[in-house]
């Protein structure tokens, strides 16, 4: 078993790109840092779930579990709050809400056109590589 | 029970494991179907590959459902895996072991595999691997609302289950 605290970025990228062929069928190299999981590399709502439960897997040891919160990865009851959307698009508080509660995904071109429909394309490859890295060394 | 492929639990480890048989009959009428003979060659009587599926995805899909008593709506969202090494004909029958890997609110995976008997020895032997993704529909990501009765569960499924003696794991 890993010693998943001492994980290098690459082998975390790696990891991510193991779990990324399995879950959704692409080839490795198809699965870059920017690749957009629902826009290039074609995951559907599903997937996501998929991709969670063999991120836990892959990053769990026996000393130390991986544990992923139910929207913590992925967005999910983006519209339980009214002030957040307007219009099928993020208001200024629902793109505030977004990076706090995802500070691993880079919405600076998401937010030029905020459609709520949308904002899983603004997840990347990199974007789980971030989150990985993050809650690793937590 | 037109839709029912699987005809008996034979084994059930709450949350962990449910095994179910199917005998596979040469008065199903889709056996007739799967393949009719032709000018070019005889009638071949084949179990159908997806039909083994579904068969894996009902035995699994009673595991992830007993886990919360039936009460959710659980939805075979996506097959991450099938593979089978052998035909199955008339006369033979298959069992579907379906473990559970993973279960939270959104749904559930589970990995199976699909063993045929051989007779006269009677050994099971592995023809093939089906793994599966399951959605609890009503917590889908979407928001979408689903009637409240559980059209999975229904009384196909109580029958199955009674006979297993298992119909306490059911809410009535």
């Amino acid at each position: 078993m890993p010693d998943t605290a001492a994980m290098s970025r690459d082998e975390i990228f790696s990891n991510v790109q193991s779990v990324l062929e399995e879950a959704l069928g692409a080839d490795e190299d198809e699965i870059t840092l920017d690749a957009s999981l629902t826009g290039d590399l074609e995951a559907e709502s599903i997937d996501f779930l998929d991709i969670v439960f063999r991120l836990e897997k892959t990053f769990s040891t026996p000393d130390k579990p991986f544990k992923i919160s139910q929207g913590e990865l992925f967005p999910e009851n983006l519209m339980e709050n009214p002030e957040w959307v307007k219009d099928g698009q993020f208001t200024e508080a629902g793109m505030t809400m977004l990076r706090e509660r995802m500070p691993h995904v880079d919405f600076s071109e998401f937010e030029k056109n905020p459609e709520v429909n949308k904002v899983a394309e603004a997840i990347t490859v990199k974007s789980l590589v971030d989150f990985i890295e993050r809650k690793l060394n937590q | 029970m037109r839709w029912m492929w699987i005809d008996r639990i034979v084994t059930f480890e709450p949350e962990t494991r449910l095994v179910a048989i199917k005998n596979v009959s040469l008065a199903e009428e889709h056996l007739h179907d799967h393949f009719p003979a032709d000018a070019h060659r005889e009638a071949l009587p084949i179990m159908p590959a997806p039909l083994m599926i579904e068969g894996m995805a009902q035995t699994a899909g009673i595991l992830v459902g007993s886990v919360n008593r039936f009460r959710e709506k659980v939805i075979l969202a996506k097959i991450v895996n099938a593979t089978f090494d052998a035909e199955i004909g008339p006369g033979e029958t298959i069992e579907y072991d379906a473990t559970l890997e993973r279960i939270d609110a959104n749904g559930a995976s589970t990995a199976g595999t699909v063993r045929r008997l051989r007779l006269p020895a009677t050994e099971w032997e592995t023809i093939g691997r089906v793994d599966l993704m399951f959605s609890h529909i009503d917590q889908n990501m979407a928001g979408l609302a689903f009637p409240d009765e559980n059209f999975v569960f229904s009384d196909n499924f109580r029958t199955i289950l009674r006979a297993a003696g298992l119909e306490d794991l059911a809410e009535t």
